[in-house]
């Protein structure tokens, strides 16, 4: 782990709250990488505003992008599409890549342009205090809504697979082997690959509806059955296809257009 | 198009203008009157090697083309008010990171959807201020279509000589006019290549080279507080070296502003104005000379920053009126009343979607100075 830290980060420890599970994720993201034979320089990690978006930016010591609130898949797009060698690896929570971002989400999946996205699905917004997101459950009590959440929330593996996504998979922090598995699986999947990564956030959505980090354990359980399971969420690798990508696409325009250029 | 002489629309002297510029990527999303732009490029950049990208919204394109510029290349996009106002969030980004791109406004009458095939001038303010938070902004007006193809190019050596987002503020009537572009031969035109943080890289000035992304240099690039590498710092002291230091790579330097003057040396009178409302603005004032009137006429084709130094060294004291001619209630002549103090500045303003004639500013400034 100390020669992962020396490796991949710049800056440690990180400001995630005790019991968060952003830090596994960092954790899991450095030994997928560690794992994999590619040129750390071919990373560009991009990310969004809110918790989540600070797993890259500022601790991971490769190209980091950290932009605006919600488009970090459409500044990701224009990145990939200028540099198509870039592995570019997005890192989003609820709120910023389903809630404010949800139309990029959507769209980079129809493309099946060649991202790699982490969704990190705390279902809550963390960093302004724990208001609801697209992602709460029903019921949930957050700051905006004491009475409990009236609106059903996303499911967002199907919210992609519908758009187009090629390569969908979902894990939680509790299952740290599949997910650097399920990673490494992503940054070599050629088109649109999102992992909806369900992570506890204990201190505004577990405090909020007193959840023990022991109740996020059997929340999160994959082997509890889909009733018992109150997030009603199935785990695993969900969609594993090949489609033509998008960039490869492009470049086939531009040697059909080519034959005709003139300056 | 190969150079030489032509008849088209001020979107494609704007398209063509990009692609001569080394624009390699193009993000946009329909909207009149600036769709030509983005059909012109969606097939001219793969020619060229580019790509053109149409995303889901002004949003997205926006995004894109910051996220290209700092991939390596050279991008754009193009828009009119209700895509310029939903790109503020992202401009305001570029301004902070400072991410050389060029965000075209062909202009059409609002607010909200308006008269939206209309032309009008009235994002002057909004194309300098629309945006959040502190920053000097560079915006370019053209009056024809051959000064669309010049100042795209302008807009482009700008934004990579000083590491900003630069406007260039088309309006629907330039955009959609029909009129002889002549195009150069390529070596006779000046383009400015990026200084990358390899090539001479030093922290003192006030311009820093830029990074690339997957060129090892491991960026870190963020819209918070930051140093100078990147780093976030949320400290008073850093976050005012920044603000100030953005600021005055603009404010520092007198060759980005341009401005175009006519008949000033004996003039007691002046109309001003940019954009296509220069057009019969000229010709009012030769019509008004002819009449024995000593008119000059003043064209800014930098509209920001402000002329403010220029404009007081071109108008002596013997000028008693001052007419601002535009196509919005009233946004230019505010500038020019701050700056200039020993005349007394007149608005001519004209809404509705319409092109002042030669006759009506006439005849307004003939109202006032035979009053
Ligand atoms: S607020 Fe929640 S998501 Fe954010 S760092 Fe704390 S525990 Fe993690």
């Amino acid at each position: 782990m100390i020669n992962l830290i020396k490796k991949y980060s710049r800056f440690l420890p990180h400001k995630f709250c005790p019991g968060c599970g952003n830090g596994i994720i960092l954790n899991c993201f450095m030994r997928a990488i560690d794992q994999l034979d590619i040129d750390p320089n071919s990373y560009l990690c991009v990310s969004g505003i809110g918790c989540s978006s600070w797993i890259p930016s500022p601790y991971l010591n490769l190209d980091t992008f950290h932009t605006v609130h919600g488009r970090a898949i459409a500044y990701a797009t224009g990145a990939k599409v200028a540099n198509k060698k870039l592995n570019v690896i997005v890192f989003t929570g609820d709120g910023d890549g389903a809630g404010i971002g949800g139309n990029h989400l959507i769209h980079a999946a129809r493309r099946n342009i060649n991202l790699t996205v982490f969704l990190i699905n705390n279902y809550i917004y963390g960093m302004t205090g724990g208001q609801m997101a697209p992602t709460t459950p029903k019921n949930s009590i957050t700051s905006t809504s004491v009475f409990g959440s009236p609106e059903r929330p996303f499911d967002l593996c199907d919210l992609v697979k519908s758009a187009g996504a090629t390569y969908i998979a979902r894990w939680s922090v509790f299952q740290p082997r599949q997910l650097i598995k399920s990673m490494k699986e992503a940054i070599l999947h050629k088109g649109f690959a999102f992992i909806e990564i369900l992570s506890p956030c204990p201190t505004e959505f577990g405090r909020r509806n007193q959840l023990s980090i022991k109740d996020y354990l059997s929340l999160f359980d994959p082997k509890s059955s889909r009733e018992k399971n109150k997030f009603k969420t199935p785990f695993g690798i969900l969609v594993k296809k090949k489609s033509p990508e998008f960039c490869d696409i492009l470049d086939q325009i531009k040697k059909i257009a080519s034959k005709k250029g003139d300056i | 198009m190969l150079p030489g002489k032509y008849l088209v629309l001020g979107d494609i002297a704007c398209a063509e203008g990009a692609i001569y510029a080394g624009c390699k990527l193009f993000a946009g999303y329909p909207i009149t009157p600036a769709t030509e732009i983005a059909e012109y490029l969606s097939r001219r950049l793969p020619e060229v090697g580019g790509d053109f990208l149409q995303m889901e919204d002004e949003i997205a394109s926006s995004a894109a083309i910051i996220g290209a510029s700092w991939a390596g290349v050279k991008a754009m996009t193009a828009t009119s008010g209700p895509g310029f106002s939903l790109m503020q969030e992202n401009i305001s980004y570029a301004y902070h990171t400072e991410t050389p791109i060029v965000i075209v406004n062909v202009q059409r009458s609002g607010p909200s959807t308006g008269q939206a095939t209309y032309p009008a001038q009235q994002e002057f303010y909004q194309s300098r201020y629309g945006a959040h938070g502190d920053y000097e902004s560079i915006v370019l007006c053209p009056s024809s279509v051959q000064e669309t193809f010049d100042m795209t190019i302008r807009s482009f050596n700008l934004s990579e000589q000083y590491r900003i987002p630069v406007i260039l503020l088309m309006d629907g009537a330039i955009g959609h006019m029909r009129e002889k572009l002549v195009i150069p031969n390529p070596k006779n035109l000046n383009i400015i290549r990026r200084v990358y943080m390899d090539d001479n890289y030093t922290e003192n000035g006030l311009v820093l080279p830029m990074g690339k992304f997957g060129s090892g240099q491991k960026l870190l690039i963020t819209g918070s507080a930051h140093e100078i590498s990147g780093k976030r710092n949320y400290t008073p002291k850093v976050h005012q070296s920044t603000i100030k230091r953005i600021c005055s790579k603009i404010q520092a330097n007198n060759d980005i502003i341009e401005i175009e003057s006519f008949n000033l040396d004996d003039a007691n009178t002046i109309i001003i104005s940019y954009g296509v409302s220069a057009r019969p603005s000229y010709g009012a004032m030769l019509n008004l000379r002819k009449k024995g009137v000593k008119i000059g006429f003043i064209r800014l084709k930098t509209i920001w920053p402000f002329p403010d130094t220029l404009l007081r060294n071109l108008i002596n004291n013997n000028v008693h009126s001052i007419f601002v001619v535009e196509m919005n209630n009233g946004m230019a002549v505010r500038e020019v009343s701050r700056v200039i103090k020993n005349a007394q500045v007149f608005s001519i303003s004209v809404l509705g979607g319409i092109i002042p004639k030669i006759k009506y500013i006439t005849k307004k400034v003939e109202e006032i100075i035979y009053d």
